[in-house]
Protein backbone atom coordinates (compact mmCIF):
# COMPACT_ATOMS: atom_id res chain seq x y z
CA UNK A 1 0.00 0.00 0.00
CA UNK A 2 1.29 3.45 -0.84
CA UNK A 3 0.88 6.31 1.53
CA UNK A 4 -0.41 9.50 -0.03
CA UNK A 5 1.19 11.64 2.63
CA UNK A 6 4.68 10.18 2.44
CA UNK A 7 7.65 11.69 0.64
CA UNK A 8 7.07 12.14 -3.11
CA UNK A 9 7.66 8.88 -4.91
CA UNK A 10 10.16 8.79 -7.75
CA UNK A 11 7.99 8.14 -10.75
CA UNK A 12 8.93 7.89 -14.39
CA UNK A 13 6.35 9.42 -16.69
CA UNK A 14 5.73 8.38 -20.26
CA UNK A 15 6.79 11.87 -21.32
CA UNK A 16 10.11 11.66 -19.48
CA UNK A 17 10.75 8.25 -21.05
CA UNK A 18 10.17 9.70 -24.52
CA UNK A 19 6.91 7.79 -24.91
CA UNK A 20 3.29 8.81 -25.29
CA UNK A 21 0.49 7.44 -23.12
CA UNK A 22 -3.15 7.24 -24.20
CA UNK A 23 -5.45 9.06 -21.75
CA UNK A 24 -8.35 6.79 -22.73
CA UNK A 25 -6.95 3.27 -22.39
CA UNK A 26 -3.44 3.69 -20.95
CA UNK A 27 -1.69 2.14 -23.99
CA UNK A 28 1.90 3.36 -24.35
CA UNK A 29 3.20 4.39 -27.77
CA UNK A 30 6.49 5.53 -29.21
CA UNK A 31 6.68 9.32 -29.57
CA UNK A 32 5.22 10.67 -32.79
CA UNK A 33 2.17 8.43 -32.72
CA UNK A 34 -0.97 10.57 -33.00
CA UNK A 35 -3.74 7.96 -32.85
CA UNK A 36 -3.92 5.24 -30.24
CA UNK A 37 -3.51 1.82 -31.83
CA UNK A 38 -5.77 0.20 -29.25
CA UNK A 39 -8.73 2.54 -28.88
CA UNK A 40 -8.35 5.00 -31.75
CA UNK A 41 -8.38 8.06 -29.51
CA UNK A 42 -6.08 10.95 -30.46
CA UNK A 43 -2.94 10.83 -28.33
CA UNK A 44 -0.40 13.52 -27.54
CA UNK A 45 2.31 13.72 -24.94
CA UNK A 46 0.74 16.86 -23.49
CA UNK A 47 -2.20 18.82 -24.77
CA UNK A 48 -0.59 22.18 -25.55
CA UNK A 49 -3.85 24.06 -26.00
CA UNK A 50 -5.42 22.59 -22.87
CA UNK A 51 -4.96 25.58 -20.57
CA UNK A 52 -6.08 28.02 -23.28
CA UNK A 53 -9.28 26.09 -23.84
CA UNK A 54 -9.89 25.88 -20.10
CA UNK A 55 -9.71 29.68 -19.81
CA UNK A 56 -11.88 30.25 -22.89
CA UNK A 57 -14.71 28.00 -21.70
CA UNK A 58 -14.37 29.27 -18.15
CA UNK A 59 -14.86 32.88 -19.26
CA UNK A 60 -17.80 31.85 -21.46
CA UNK A 61 -19.33 30.15 -18.43
CA UNK A 62 -18.69 33.17 -16.24
CA UNK A 63 -20.26 35.56 -18.77
CA UNK A 64 -23.53 33.60 -19.03
CA UNK A 65 -23.60 33.07 -15.27
CA UNK A 66 -24.25 36.80 -14.77
CA UNK A 67 -27.62 36.97 -16.62
CA UNK A 68 -28.52 33.66 -14.97
CA UNK A 69 -28.52 35.45 -11.63
CA UNK A 70 -30.05 38.76 -12.73
CA UNK A 71 -33.00 37.53 -14.79
CA UNK A 72 -35.92 35.50 -13.43
CA UNK A 73 -35.64 31.73 -13.32
CA UNK A 74 -39.33 31.13 -12.59
CA UNK A 75 -42.52 33.06 -13.36
CA UNK A 76 -45.23 31.97 -10.94
CA UNK A 77 -48.84 32.99 -11.54
CA UNK A 78 -51.12 32.49 -8.55
CA UNK A 79 -54.77 33.56 -9.02
CA UNK A 80 -53.84 35.94 -11.78
CA UNK A 81 -50.96 37.53 -9.92
CA UNK A 82 -47.56 36.95 -11.48
CA UNK A 83 -44.34 36.95 -9.50
CA UNK A 84 -40.89 36.43 -10.92
CA UNK A 85 -38.09 34.91 -8.92
CA UNK A 86 -34.39 34.69 -9.55
CA UNK A 87 -32.18 31.83 -8.40
CA UNK A 88 -31.40 33.56 -5.12
CA UNK A 89 -35.02 34.69 -4.73
CA UNK A 90 -36.12 31.07 -5.02
CA UNK A 91 -33.82 30.10 -2.17
CA UNK A 92 -35.18 32.93 -0.02
CA UNK A 93 -38.76 31.81 -0.77
CA UNK A 94 -37.95 28.26 0.30
CA UNK A 95 -36.47 29.50 3.56
CA UNK A 96 -39.64 31.56 4.19
CA UNK A 97 -41.71 28.41 3.68
CA UNK A 98 -39.56 26.61 6.21
CA UNK A 99 -38.12 24.09 3.72
CA UNK A 100 -34.57 24.49 4.97
CA UNK A 101 -33.34 21.17 3.56
CA UNK A 102 -34.43 21.91 0.01
CA UNK A 103 -33.30 25.52 0.31
CA UNK A 104 -29.87 24.19 1.19
CA UNK A 105 -29.82 21.81 -1.80
CA UNK A 106 -30.78 24.58 -4.22
CA UNK A 107 -28.41 27.10 -2.63
CA UNK A 108 -25.50 24.67 -2.76
CA UNK A 109 -26.26 23.37 -6.27
CA UNK A 110 -26.92 26.68 -7.98
CA UNK A 111 -24.82 29.21 -6.09
CA UNK A 112 -22.06 27.56 -4.03
CA UNK A 113 -21.04 24.86 -6.54
CA UNK A 114 -20.89 27.12 -9.63
CA UNK A 115 -18.89 29.81 -7.83
CA UNK A 116 -16.58 27.28 -6.17
CA UNK A 117 -16.11 25.64 -9.55
CA UNK A 118 -15.09 28.88 -11.25
CA UNK A 119 -12.51 29.46 -8.53
CA UNK A 120 -11.27 25.84 -8.51
CA UNK A 121 -10.81 25.63 -12.28
CA UNK A 122 -9.06 29.01 -12.40
CA UNK A 123 -6.79 27.90 -9.56
CA UNK A 124 -5.92 24.62 -11.33
CA UNK A 125 -5.20 26.42 -14.59
CA UNK A 126 -3.00 28.97 -12.81
CA UNK A 127 -1.19 26.26 -10.86
CA UNK A 128 0.15 24.81 -14.12
CA UNK A 129 2.17 27.91 -14.81
CA UNK A 130 3.18 29.12 -11.36
CA UNK A 131 4.06 27.65 -8.00
CA UNK A 132 1.16 27.12 -5.61
CA UNK A 133 1.03 25.88 -2.06
CA UNK A 134 -1.34 22.98 -2.65
CA UNK A 135 0.46 19.69 -3.36
CA UNK A 136 -0.01 17.95 -6.71
CA UNK A 137 -1.94 15.18 -5.04
CA UNK A 138 -4.39 17.58 -3.42
CA UNK A 139 -4.84 19.42 -6.72
CA UNK A 140 -5.50 16.12 -8.45
CA UNK A 141 -8.23 15.35 -5.91
CA UNK A 142 -9.61 18.88 -6.40
CA UNK A 143 -9.78 18.25 -10.15
CA UNK A 144 -11.63 14.98 -9.67
CA UNK A 145 -14.10 16.65 -7.32
CA UNK A 146 -14.70 19.46 -9.83
CA UNK A 147 -15.30 16.96 -12.64
CA UNK A 148 -17.62 14.86 -10.51
CA UNK A 149 -19.67 17.60 -8.93
CA UNK A 150 -19.98 20.09 -11.80
CA UNK A 151 -22.85 18.34 -13.55
CA UNK A 152 -24.97 18.44 -10.38
CA UNK A 153 -25.50 22.17 -10.88
CA UNK A 154 -27.90 21.26 -13.67
CA UNK A 155 -30.41 20.32 -10.95
CA UNK A 156 -31.95 23.80 -10.82
CA UNK A 157 -32.73 23.71 -14.53
CA UNK A 158 -34.44 20.35 -14.08
CA UNK A 159 -36.45 21.66 -11.15
CA UNK A 160 -37.68 24.56 -13.30
CA UNK A 161 -38.64 22.14 -16.09
CA UNK A 162 -40.52 19.82 -13.73
CA UNK A 163 -42.36 22.67 -12.02
CA UNK A 164 -43.30 24.23 -15.36
CA UNK A 165 -44.71 21.01 -16.73
CA UNK A 166 -46.47 20.03 -13.52
CA UNK A 167 -48.01 23.28 -12.33
CA UNK A 168 -50.26 24.21 -15.25
CA UNK A 169 -53.64 24.74 -13.60
CA UNK A 170 -54.78 27.64 -15.77
CA UNK A 171 -56.01 30.45 -13.54
CA UNK A 172 -55.35 28.89 -10.14
CA UNK A 173 -51.65 28.35 -10.47
CA UNK A 174 -49.18 28.37 -13.27
CA UNK A 175 -45.42 28.19 -13.36
CA UNK A 176 -43.40 29.10 -16.41
CA UNK A 177 -39.65 29.08 -17.00
CA UNK A 178 -37.72 32.32 -17.17
CA UNK A 179 -34.86 33.21 -19.48
CA UNK A 180 -32.31 32.70 -16.69
CA UNK A 181 -32.87 28.93 -17.02
CA UNK A 182 -31.22 29.03 -20.44
CA UNK A 183 -28.19 31.04 -19.40
CA UNK A 184 -27.77 28.96 -16.25
CA UNK A 185 -27.86 25.71 -18.26
CA UNK A 186 -25.30 27.19 -20.66
CA UNK A 187 -23.09 28.26 -17.78
CA UNK A 188 -23.12 24.73 -16.34
CA UNK A 189 -22.38 23.20 -19.75
CA UNK A 190 -19.51 25.65 -20.47
CA UNK A 191 -17.83 25.03 -17.12
CA UNK A 192 -18.20 21.26 -17.63
CA UNK A 193 -16.41 21.59 -20.99
CA UNK A 194 -13.83 23.82 -19.33
CA UNK A 195 -13.07 21.15 -16.72
CA UNK A 196 -12.96 18.43 -19.37
CA UNK A 197 -10.47 20.49 -21.43
CA UNK A 198 -8.02 20.45 -18.55
CA UNK A 199 -5.23 17.92 -18.94
CA UNK A 200 -4.66 16.54 -15.40
CA UNK A 201 -1.19 15.33 -16.39
CA UNK A 202 -0.12 18.99 -16.32
CA UNK A 203 -0.73 19.06 -12.55
CA UNK A 204 1.99 16.47 -12.03
CA UNK A 205 4.50 17.77 -14.57
CA UNK A 206 5.54 20.81 -12.53
CA UNK A 207 5.74 18.59 -9.47
CA UNK A 208 8.39 16.35 -10.98
CA UNK A 209 11.14 18.97 -11.20
CA UNK B 1 3.64 -2.47 -10.33
CA UNK B 2 7.00 -0.79 -9.81
CA UNK B 3 9.04 2.17 -10.91
CA UNK B 4 11.54 1.41 -13.61
CA UNK B 5 14.79 3.24 -14.39
CA UNK B 6 14.93 4.53 -17.99
CA UNK B 7 18.01 2.45 -18.82
CA UNK B 8 16.16 -0.84 -19.25
CA UNK B 9 12.71 0.08 -20.43
CA UNK B 10 10.74 -2.88 -21.73
CA UNK B 11 8.72 -2.88 -24.93
CA UNK B 12 5.78 -0.45 -25.00
CA UNK B 13 3.43 -3.46 -24.98
CA UNK B 14 4.60 -4.28 -21.48
CA UNK B 15 3.86 -0.82 -20.10
CA UNK B 16 0.82 1.15 -19.08
CA UNK B 17 0.71 4.92 -18.60
CA UNK B 18 -1.71 6.20 -15.96
CA UNK B 19 -4.48 7.92 -17.94
CA UNK B 20 -4.70 10.76 -15.45
CA UNK B 21 -1.08 11.50 -14.47
CA UNK B 22 1.09 9.81 -17.13
CA UNK B 23 3.13 7.73 -14.65
CA UNK B 24 4.52 4.61 -16.30
CA UNK B 25 3.81 1.22 -14.79
CA UNK B 26 4.87 -2.28 -15.77
CA UNK B 27 1.91 -4.29 -16.97
CA UNK B 28 1.10 -7.21 -14.77
CA UNK B 29 -1.78 -9.63 -14.85
CA UNK B 30 -4.42 -8.29 -12.52
CA UNK B 31 -6.56 -11.08 -11.10
CA UNK B 32 -10.36 -10.78 -11.11
CA UNK B 33 -11.38 -9.05 -7.90
CA UNK B 34 -8.12 -7.13 -7.57
CA UNK B 35 -7.82 -3.42 -8.23
CA UNK B 36 -4.65 -1.94 -9.67
CA UNK B 37 -4.07 1.71 -8.80
CA UNK B 38 -1.57 4.28 -9.99
CA UNK B 39 1.27 4.57 -7.45
CA UNK B 40 1.35 8.34 -7.80
CA UNK B 41 -2.21 9.65 -8.17
CA UNK B 42 -4.11 6.53 -7.00
CA UNK B 43 -6.42 6.53 -10.01
CA UNK B 44 -7.80 3.06 -10.77
CA UNK B 45 -5.83 1.50 -13.60
CA UNK B 46 -7.47 -1.88 -13.87
CA UNK B 47 -10.23 -3.61 -11.95
CA UNK B 48 -11.29 -6.83 -13.66
CA UNK B 49 -14.32 -8.53 -12.16
CA UNK B 50 -15.69 -11.97 -12.88
CA UNK B 51 -18.68 -11.85 -15.24
CA UNK B 52 -18.48 -8.03 -15.22
CA UNK B 53 -19.25 -7.88 -18.94
CA UNK B 54 -22.41 -9.95 -18.58
CA UNK B 55 -23.56 -7.87 -15.64
CA UNK B 56 -22.97 -4.61 -17.47
CA UNK B 57 -24.98 -5.62 -20.53
CA UNK B 58 -27.81 -7.04 -18.37
CA UNK B 59 -27.96 -3.79 -16.42
CA UNK B 60 -27.81 -1.73 -19.62
CA UNK B 61 -30.69 -3.78 -21.06
CA UNK B 62 -32.69 -3.31 -17.87
CA UNK B 63 -31.98 0.42 -18.04
CA UNK B 64 -33.26 0.59 -21.63
CA UNK B 65 -36.52 -1.15 -20.71
CA UNK B 66 -36.98 1.09 -17.68
CA UNK B 67 -36.37 4.15 -19.85
CA UNK B 68 -39.20 3.11 -22.19
CA UNK B 69 -41.50 2.65 -19.18
CA UNK B 70 -40.42 6.00 -17.74
CA UNK B 71 -41.24 7.81 -20.97
CA UNK B 72 -44.70 6.37 -21.60
CA UNK B 73 -46.27 6.04 -18.15
CA UNK B 74 -47.53 9.07 -16.21
CA UNK B 75 -44.72 10.57 -14.22
CA UNK B 76 -46.31 12.90 -11.69
CA UNK B 77 -49.89 13.91 -10.98
CA UNK B 78 -50.95 17.11 -9.35
CA UNK B 79 -54.33 17.80 -7.81
CA UNK B 80 -55.45 21.25 -6.74
CA UNK B 81 -58.94 22.73 -6.36
CA UNK B 82 -60.52 19.60 -7.84
CA UNK B 83 -58.42 19.72 -10.97
CA UNK B 84 -55.94 17.04 -11.90
CA UNK B 85 -52.93 17.67 -14.05
CA UNK B 86 -50.85 14.75 -15.27
CA UNK B 87 -47.38 15.21 -16.48
CA UNK B 88 -45.14 12.72 -18.20
CA UNK B 89 -41.42 12.77 -18.78
CA UNK B 90 -42.08 14.14 -22.25
CA UNK B 91 -44.09 17.03 -20.79
CA UNK B 92 -41.12 17.84 -18.59
CA UNK B 93 -38.84 17.86 -21.60
CA UNK B 94 -41.30 20.08 -23.48
CA UNK B 95 -41.61 22.56 -20.57
CA UNK B 96 -39.20 24.96 -22.23
CA UNK B 97 -40.69 24.64 -25.71
CA UNK B 98 -42.36 28.04 -25.88
CA UNK B 99 -40.74 31.45 -26.18
CA UNK B 100 -37.09 32.27 -25.67
CA UNK B 101 -36.32 29.13 -23.70
CA UNK B 102 -37.11 26.84 -26.67
CA UNK B 103 -33.48 25.74 -27.29
CA UNK B 104 -33.46 24.25 -23.80
CA UNK B 105 -36.04 21.70 -24.96
CA UNK B 106 -33.42 19.96 -27.08
CA UNK B 107 -30.88 20.10 -24.28
CA UNK B 108 -33.37 18.63 -21.79
CA UNK B 109 -34.37 15.83 -24.17
CA UNK B 110 -30.71 15.07 -24.77
CA UNK B 111 -29.59 15.10 -21.14
CA UNK B 112 -32.47 13.08 -19.70
CA UNK B 113 -33.45 10.67 -22.48
CA UNK B 114 -31.40 10.69 -25.69
CA UNK B 115 -27.82 10.63 -24.37
CA UNK B 116 -28.51 7.97 -21.70
CA UNK B 117 -30.22 5.80 -24.35
CA UNK B 118 -27.31 6.21 -26.79
CA UNK B 119 -24.93 5.20 -23.99
CA UNK B 120 -26.91 2.07 -23.12
CA UNK B 121 -27.17 1.01 -26.77
CA UNK B 122 -23.47 1.65 -27.41
CA UNK B 123 -22.46 -0.34 -24.31
CA UNK B 124 -24.65 -3.29 -25.26
CA UNK B 125 -23.30 -3.16 -28.81
CA UNK B 126 -19.69 -3.20 -27.59
CA UNK B 127 -19.94 -5.58 -24.64
CA UNK B 128 -22.51 -8.16 -25.73
CA UNK B 129 -20.18 -9.93 -28.21
CA UNK B 130 -17.46 -9.96 -25.53
CA UNK B 131 -19.73 -11.45 -22.88
CA UNK B 132 -20.62 -14.26 -25.27
CA UNK B 133 -16.99 -14.75 -26.26
CA UNK B 134 -17.50 -13.61 -29.85
CA UNK B 135 -15.30 -11.32 -31.91
CA UNK B 136 -16.03 -7.62 -31.30
CA UNK B 137 -18.69 -6.02 -33.50
CA UNK B 138 -17.51 -3.76 -36.32
CA UNK B 139 -16.74 -0.22 -35.10
CA UNK B 140 -16.89 -1.36 -31.48
CA UNK B 141 -13.95 0.93 -30.62
CA UNK B 142 -15.57 4.23 -31.71
CA UNK B 143 -18.82 3.07 -30.09
CA UNK B 144 -17.12 2.54 -26.74
CA UNK B 145 -15.26 5.83 -27.00
CA UNK B 146 -18.62 7.53 -27.64
CA UNK B 147 -20.16 5.84 -24.60
CA UNK B 148 -17.27 7.05 -22.42
CA UNK B 149 -17.45 10.56 -23.86
CA UNK B 150 -21.17 10.79 -23.08
CA UNK B 151 -20.76 9.64 -19.48
CA UNK B 152 -20.77 13.10 -17.83
CA UNK B 153 -23.61 14.33 -20.07
CA UNK B 154 -26.14 11.61 -19.24
CA UNK B 155 -27.85 13.22 -16.27
CA UNK B 156 -30.69 10.88 -15.31
CA UNK B 157 -29.67 10.68 -11.63
CA UNK B 158 -29.49 14.47 -11.33
CA UNK B 159 -32.97 14.71 -12.80
CA UNK B 160 -34.33 12.43 -10.06
CA UNK B 161 -32.96 14.65 -7.31
CA UNK B 162 -34.48 17.57 -9.24
CA UNK B 163 -37.86 15.85 -9.04
CA UNK B 164 -37.49 15.53 -5.28
CA UNK B 165 -36.70 19.24 -4.94
CA UNK B 166 -39.63 20.17 -7.19
CA UNK B 167 -42.00 17.99 -5.14
CA UNK B 168 -41.10 19.81 -1.95
CA UNK B 169 -41.60 23.16 -3.67
CA UNK B 170 -45.07 22.16 -4.89
CA UNK B 171 -46.14 20.29 -1.75
CA UNK B 172 -47.61 23.38 -0.11
CA UNK B 173 -49.53 24.32 -3.22
CA UNK B 174 -51.31 21.10 -4.13
CA UNK B 175 -51.45 17.34 -3.68
CA UNK B 176 -48.85 15.56 -5.75
CA UNK B 177 -49.10 11.90 -6.69
CA UNK B 178 -46.17 9.95 -7.94
CA UNK B 179 -46.85 7.88 -11.04
CA UNK B 180 -45.33 4.53 -12.07
CA UNK B 181 -42.91 6.26 -14.44
CA UNK B 182 -41.27 7.97 -11.49
CA UNK B 183 -40.40 4.63 -9.90
CA UNK B 184 -39.21 3.31 -13.24
CA UNK B 185 -36.89 6.27 -13.45
CA UNK B 186 -35.62 5.78 -9.89
CA UNK B 187 -34.86 2.14 -10.72
CA UNK B 188 -33.11 3.32 -13.88
CA UNK B 189 -30.81 5.54 -11.84
CA UNK B 190 -29.92 2.71 -9.44
CA UNK B 191 -29.21 0.38 -12.37
CA UNK B 192 -27.07 3.02 -14.11
CA UNK B 193 -24.94 3.62 -11.02
CA UNK B 194 -24.46 -0.15 -10.53
CA UNK B 195 -23.50 -0.54 -14.17
CA UNK B 196 -20.92 2.26 -14.07
CA UNK B 197 -19.38 0.75 -10.95
CA UNK B 198 -18.73 -2.51 -12.77
CA UNK B 199 -16.94 -0.77 -15.59
CA UNK B 200 -13.21 -0.48 -15.66
CA UNK B 201 -12.30 1.37 -18.81
CA UNK B 202 -8.79 0.00 -19.29
CA UNK B 203 -10.03 -3.55 -18.70
CA UNK B 204 -12.69 -3.16 -21.39
CA UNK B 205 -10.13 -1.77 -23.84
CA UNK B 206 -7.69 -4.59 -23.17
CA UNK B 207 -10.38 -7.25 -23.59
CA UNK B 208 -11.54 -5.56 -26.77
CA UNK B 209 -8.01 -5.54 -28.18
CA UNK B 210 -7.36 -9.17 -27.21
CA UNK B 211 -10.58 -10.33 -28.85
CA UNK B 212 -9.96 -8.22 -31.95
CA UNK B 213 -6.63 -9.92 -32.43
CA UNK B 214 -8.38 -13.24 -32.50
CA UNK B 215 -7.31 -14.80 -29.24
Amino acid sequence: MEDAGSAPQRVLTAKAAGLVGCTQCGRVHASGVTTCTRCGAPVSSRDGTSVQRVWAWLFAGLVVYIPANIYPMLRTTLLGKTTESTIFGGVVDLVHHGSYGVATIVFVASIIIPVAKFIAIAYLALSVERRVSLSAHKRHVLFEVVEFIGRWSMIDVFVVAILSSLVQLDFAAQINPGIAAVSFALSVAFTMISAQSFDPRLIWDADGE
Amino acid sequence: MTVQPPAKLPDTDGLIACPSCDALHLLRDVQPGETARCVRCHAVLEAPRNTAMTRIIMLALAALILMVAAIFFPFLELEAAGRIHRSSLLDTVMAFSSGLTAPLTFAMAALIVILPVIRFVALIYVLAPMAFGWRPAPHAEPAFRLAEMLRPWAMAEIFIVGVAVALVKVAGLAHVFIGPAFWAFVALVVVTVLKDNFMSRVTVWKTLEARRNGS
